[in-house]
């Protein structure tokens, strides 16, 4: 069944995906994000405490903590971690909270491809799930550029592998410009432009999924 | 009277000076700082580098190695570049383990290296699955003052450009690995990619290669890697203020005339140092 699936796959359509939120009861605020088979855990603490070595004045500490499937996280999550950290902070309106912290706790459950974008959309989902003020949402969309210059988005761990780019982008919901890029492998200009327009018009799917869940959750409360 | 506006209201001070389409330093918006590069500073490693771009100072020093290959990727060496920012560099990285902004400028070296091709893999290594060279590119920052990455990856280039590795061949009798320190190779650069950062104030104004003042005063910073063929091998922007479509196209056509010149200047060092052997 599930071979059968992936010969027909239409490479501009992203996987199924879903998420659900306030899962966890200790964290402020909880959320899972799946893209196919890739699986993340978010949990989000704050406003907090902070330490004084971190504190800032008049805005919010925002730490992100990426841990991986196995092993410790080492450089690779780091490098993931403060695309995730300038992300939420672009968002978030840290100067309501000055010398408090926000931290978003990323587990990876499985993954399968498009991991930084499914730790975005998780991060995300967990923000509003917490109810901490933000300026504009934001999503994620990994575009893939296949050896014949094809671009699949929402690639599969095996696509990532034989396919020689891969980008990264986060898109906020407000005028649906680039939050966030990050790239590995070689394409040319052209081929930015294009991945860039495929990201945007895959978004408006994910912020209507948004709406749609927050819609949901709320008309059940009395 | 300008440097207690200064200290009191930097941003503003910035913006007074961005209106004016300039910056305090009497730069231009699109003006990078002047870029010196010095190359075989250091004796002891196989290859080495400094660079200045105006006040940051970046040193890599690439020592070679012989190890088995991984077992993965059997008739392939590898490059292991590390990134450090000791607390000489600037008053913001105290001592200690990596900090987070020298593991993500290690990592990003890493995928600028592979993105580019930067040198052919399977030509470091001496006998499928059982001798290879690693290369480890160990990059200090001695001087902190804002646009790191470009400087990592003109070092980077330039040490490697001048490395030289002894050839190394298998005694078949012995089964051991003899290095013949007369005869060295340099290594085979495939291509050139030079970077550029910019940063975005107020989410509408892009400058050119900020010095550690404007960064922190930013609200968003982008680095575009190019090669000398115009492709892109890295849009690196983690995060910050959201960037048009059309502002990130005058990024990376500012970093294509970069490129060139970069190009121009590792060339002239390099033939320099032929010449005076």
């Amino acid at each position: 069944m599930t071979t059968m699936m992936e010969l027909d796959q239409s490479y501009s359509v992203l996987r199924e995906y879903g998420s659900e939120q306030s899962l966890l009861s200790k964290p402020d605020g909880s959320s899972t994000f799946v893209q196919g088979d890739t699986s993340i855990l978010a949990g989000v603490y704050g406003p907090a405490e902070v330490k004084v070595s971190k504190e800032i004045y008049d805005r919010a500490t925002v730490e992100v903590l990426i841990q991986p499937k196995m092993g410790l996280p080492g450089v690779r999550e780091r490098a993931r971690e403060q695309c995730v950290r300038e992300t939420c902070e672009a968002a978030l309106l840290l100067t309501l909270h000055p010398r408090s912290s926000v931290t978003v706790i990323l587990q990876v459950i499985h993954d399968d491809g498009s991991l930084l974008s499914c730790c975005l959309n998780a991060a995300c989902m967990a923000l509003m799930d917490a109810g901490l003020p933000m300026s504009h949402l934001f999503c994620s969309v990994t575009c893939a550029i296949s050896k014949e210059g094809q671009i699949i988005i929402d690639p599969t761990a095996r696509q990532e592998k034989e396919c020689p780019a891969l980008l990264t982008f986060a898109i906020d919901s407000a005028e649906c410009n680039v939050l966030m890029s990050s790239t590995t492998g070689s394409f040319s200009v052209q081929e930015l432009q294009q991945c860039i327009a495929i990201s945007q018009k895959a978004s408006e799917q994910i912020f209507q999924f948004y709406r749609d869940s927050v819609k949901r959750r709320y008309s059940k409360i009395k | 009277m300008a440097a207690g506006f200064k200290t009191a209201e930097p941003l503003e001070y910035h913006r007074s000076f961005l209106k004016e389409n300039c910056r305090p330093d009497g730069r231009e918006l699109g003006e990078f700082r002047p870029t010196t590069l010095n190359i075989s500073s250091v004796s002891t490693a196989d290859g080495s580098a400094l660079v200045k771009i105006g006040n940051t100072t970046v040193i890599c020093g690439i020592k070679a190695e012989l190890t088995t290959p991984p077992s993965d990727a059997p008739n392939r060496g590898y490059i292991v570049p590390n990134v450090d920012l000791p607390p000489l560099c600037s008053s913001k990285f105290r001592p200690g383990p990596p900090g987070e902004q020298a593991q993500a400028a290690s990592q990003f070296i890493a995928d600028v290296i592979e993105s580019s091709d930067l040198i052919n893999m399977e030509e470091l290594c001496i006998e499928k699955s059982k001798l290879c060279w690693v290369l480890y590119c160990d990059i200090m920052c001695l001087d902190y003052d804002g646009n790191l990455l470009d400087a990592c990856i003109i070092v980077l280039l330039a040490a490697l450009k001048n490395a030289q590795l002894p050839e190394v061949t298998i005694n078949k009798e012995t089964d051991l690995a003899e290095a013949d320190i007369q005869k060295k190779k340099p290594l085979k650069i495939n291509r050139l990619p030079v970077g550029s950062s910019f940063a975005v104030f107020d989410d509408s104004i892009i400058i050119v290669d900020p010095t550690a003042e404007e960064e922190s005063l930013s609200t968003a910073l982008l680095t575009v890697v190019t090669d000398e063929e115009d492709r892109l091998c890295a849009v690196h922007k983690p995060g910050g203020t959201s960037l048009s479509g059309e502002k990130l196209q005058h990024c990376i056509n500012r970093a294509i005339t970069r490129n060139k010149e970069i190009s121009k200047l590792v060339d002239k060092v390099t033939e320099s140092t032929k010449t005076a052997k």
